[in-house]
């Protein structure tokens, strides 16, 4: 039997004989006396014990110790009754703030279940399970329906749908294919398919996530860090002031009413446990980082997430985190020759490098190319390619690289634009074009309708592309043709000027954001297609590299400050106010436990509000 | 180095707390986080003191919550 229920049964015996014990009363105050005298023994057997073990071990301020003070004192006194209902309500808040507890480390260990047990390697035609661990790059797995992916990897056979939800917050299934990229976490749902791997475990996607949830509750918010101190000083200066409380006024009101003082000192001892403060500030951010990571929003930190909820100002990187950062040719401009002739020209010139742009012609062109036609391949970083095609010299880049070689080139482009030139002669170019991601207005959208006052996009591509994102997003400010270092010292400089609470969030994903993500008092970074550099210097990751999710982390983390605000003021005033009340003599004791128990249950249930987010 | 413990029975978020304060005096101790809600322990500090801080800090989080188990994790 788990020791919960052993701890049910007891309180339940304990209420029983306390029940009991008041209805005695009625007949004889002697027996009743001996009835709440059980029940606080059945109640309080393992306070009692803890009390005194602790003590041999130094620990004075121990709850355990105040609260069997606070019940003994109160049978000492001749209050039997309350003294059995303060250690019952004590023991009732205990139980629940366990089970609490208990329900939501269990929810984001559910999110720890994507963790995968096994891996089916197959080994010429047999098949052995083995521990993901021991798999390597290039081994072949087979992943039957129903089974979690263990490790990252390309489909080589088979095709099948995926469930990507624990690792992204998407519930509708992938469909995969072969040639595709499966990632580890996601559950394999309808067919068989075989795989070869293309990370080890440790520096699989799932060993990643793992490690980032894991990590975040080390990363403590202001809040928790002031309640952890506050704490530190309440419970003494309660118990202190309990003291006075007893002694004090009867040397002054007369020995007589000792006993009434020492009444009132106990309901003090019984309220100096913060406990409600010190577990509902840590579980609501707690709660706050599970709610992000179900919507497909991993935090790095619960300070983050405090951070998050002060943005003002969101600055964005354009490409692949605005738009989708794969280039694709949109427009052919020719020049005295026919649009397939430049397409040709262009693909061969294009073959020679692995830039994106590059890659985009080629692949436009689709057809093979025949290398034996191509010589003296060159590429200019910031300029183009040079080649020649069929022993003629010929480009393929900018307008520098053309005025470079004494072309000339249509000025006009505008946009990313490829001028070619084959044999001296200009024969027009090819417009790149690089799409917006399809959420990016809603993004920009919703992020303005949360309240921040400034979107900004920094980018090192042309004015002219950079303009029209601008528009087709709705982005307020926008700064173009960037080098890296720039963006690094524009981003510093709205830093600086920002007003004292309002913080600034940076969302990029390539290698040259990583500076910014790290600079910025919040860096988002894109985690699916996103440089692990970024990912690394980054406090907050987007499973889906959808902008739209922005808002939905600022939510979230809106609301965990709300309740964590709400709690602390909550519990504080109801203390206080118990603590006045109970000086006065107005309160009594049961009635201080019932309402520092039902502070501590209010508060929690406030925390677990969080998990229950919802887009 | 970095090294993780999980503390298992761990009920009471004030011990955490405290342990964790306990701990970070601890001179060889850089830094030192105790996570009440992920029961999890981890501490910062150079491989040769490693062991000794374990022995110190097993000490310390039996001293505030004698049921606690200290497992590596």
């Amino acid at each position: 039997m788990s020791s919960q229920k052993k701890q049910l049964i007891r309180i339940i015996a304990a209420a029983v004989f306390f029940a009991a014990g008041i209805v005695v009363k009625q007949f004889s105050a002697d027996i009743s006396f001996i009835i709440f005298l059980v029940s606080l023994v059945i109640g309080g057997a393992d306070v009692f014990i803890s009390a005194v073990k602790n003590i041999f071990k130094g620990q004075v301020f121990d709850e355990n110790f105040l609260m069997s003070i606070a019940a003994v004192g109160a049978f000492i006194i001749g209050e039997c009754p309350e003294g059995a209902a303060v250690m019952l309500f004590y023991q009732v808040g205990e139980l629940f703030q366990d089970y609490a507890v208990d329900k939501s480390r269990k929810s984001v260990s559910s999110l720890m279940d994507i963790r995968p047990d096994f891996a089916n390697v197959k080994h010429g035609e047999e098949i052995s399970k083995e521990d993901p661990y021991d798999v390597q790059v290039g081994d072949t797995i087979v992943i039957k329906p129903g089974e979690r992916v263990p490790l990252d990897a390309v489909i080589t056979s088979g095709f099948t749908t995926l469930d990507t939800s624990s690792l992204t917050g998407e519930s509708l299934p992938r469909e995969k294919e072969e040639g595709d990229e499966i990632l580890s976490g996601s559950i394999n749902l309808s067919g068989l398919i075989e795989a070869r791997v293309t990370k080890e475990y440790e520096q699989s996607t799932v060993s990643k996530i793992l490690d980032l949830v894991e990590n975040a509750a080390d990363s403590k918010a202001t809040s928790e860090s002031f309640i952890t101190r506050f704490a530190k000083y309440y419970t003494p200066a309660v118990v202190i002031a309990a003291v006075l409380l007893a002694f004090v006024p009867p040397i002054f009101a007369g020995f007589s009413s000792l006993s009434d003082w020492v009444y009132r000192a106990l309901t003090f001892l019984v309220i100096s446990c913060p406990c409600a403060l010190v577990i509902s500030v840590p579980l609501s951010f707690f709660s706050g980082i599970g709610a992000s990571s179900k919507n497909g929003v991993l935090v790095k930190g619960s300070n983050h997430l405090e951070q998050l909820a002060k943005a003002k100002t969101v600055v964005f990187d354009k490409t692949g985190t605005l738009t989708k950062g794969v280039f694709k040719v949109s427009r052919l401009v020719t020049n005295n020759c026919s649009e397939s002739e430049l397409l040709e020209t262009a693909a061969y010139i294009e073959s020679c490098s692995n830039h994106p742009i590059s890659v985009s012609v080629t692949e436009e062109y689709g057809k093979e190319i025949d290398k034996s036609r191509i010589s003296d391949c060159e590429e200019k970083a910031g300029h183009g390619v040079t080649a020649r095609i069929d022993g003629k010299v010929c480009a393929a880049g900018n307008l520098k690289l053309m005025r470079s070689l004494n072309i000339e080139a249509d000025e006009t482009a505008t946009g990313t634009a490829v001028h070619v030139s084959r044999d001296g002669k200009y024969l027009g170019y090819i417009l790149i074009e690089d799409e917006i991601k399809p959420d990016a207005e809603t993004a920009i959208e919703k992020l303005k309708a949360l309240g921040i006052k400034k979107t900004v996009m920094l980018t090192g591509d042309s004015k002219t592309i950079a303009e029209k994102v601008a528009e087709k997003t709705g982005i307020d400010e926008f700064h173009a043709e960037l080098l890296p270092a720039d963006k690094v010292s524009k981003t510093e400089e709205m830093i600086k000027s920002e007003k004292k609470n309002e913080k600034l969030v940076f969302v990029g994903d390539g290698i040259n954001d990583a500076p910014v993500l790290a600079l910025s008092d919040i860096g988002i970074a894109m985690g699916g297609l996103g440089s692990d550099a970024a990912i690394e210097a980054s406090d907050i990751v987007i499973m889906t590299d959808e902008p739209s999710k922005i808002s939905t982390a600022i939510k979230i983390s809106a609301k965990t400050l709300r309740i964590v605000k709400q709690n602390i003021f909550f519990a504080l005033f109801v203390k206080f106010a118990v603590l006045i009340l109970g000086a006065l003599g107005i309160a009594h004791m049961w009635a201080a436990v019932f309402a520092d128990v039902g502070v501590s249950v209010i508060a929690i249930l406030n925390a677990l509000r969080i998990l229950g987010y919802k887009e | 180095m970095k090294k993780s413990f999980r503390l298992v029975g761990l009920d009471c978020a004030n011990c955490a707390a405290k342990m964790e304060n306990a701990i970070a005096k601890i001179p060889e101790v850089k830094k030192v986080t105790v996570s009440f809600m992920t029961t999890r322990m981890t501490i910062e500090a150079n491989e040769e003191d490693m062991p000794d801080i374990i022995e110190k800090a097993t000490q310390i989080i039996k001293k505030y919550e004698p049921d606690v188990e200290v497992k590596r994790g």
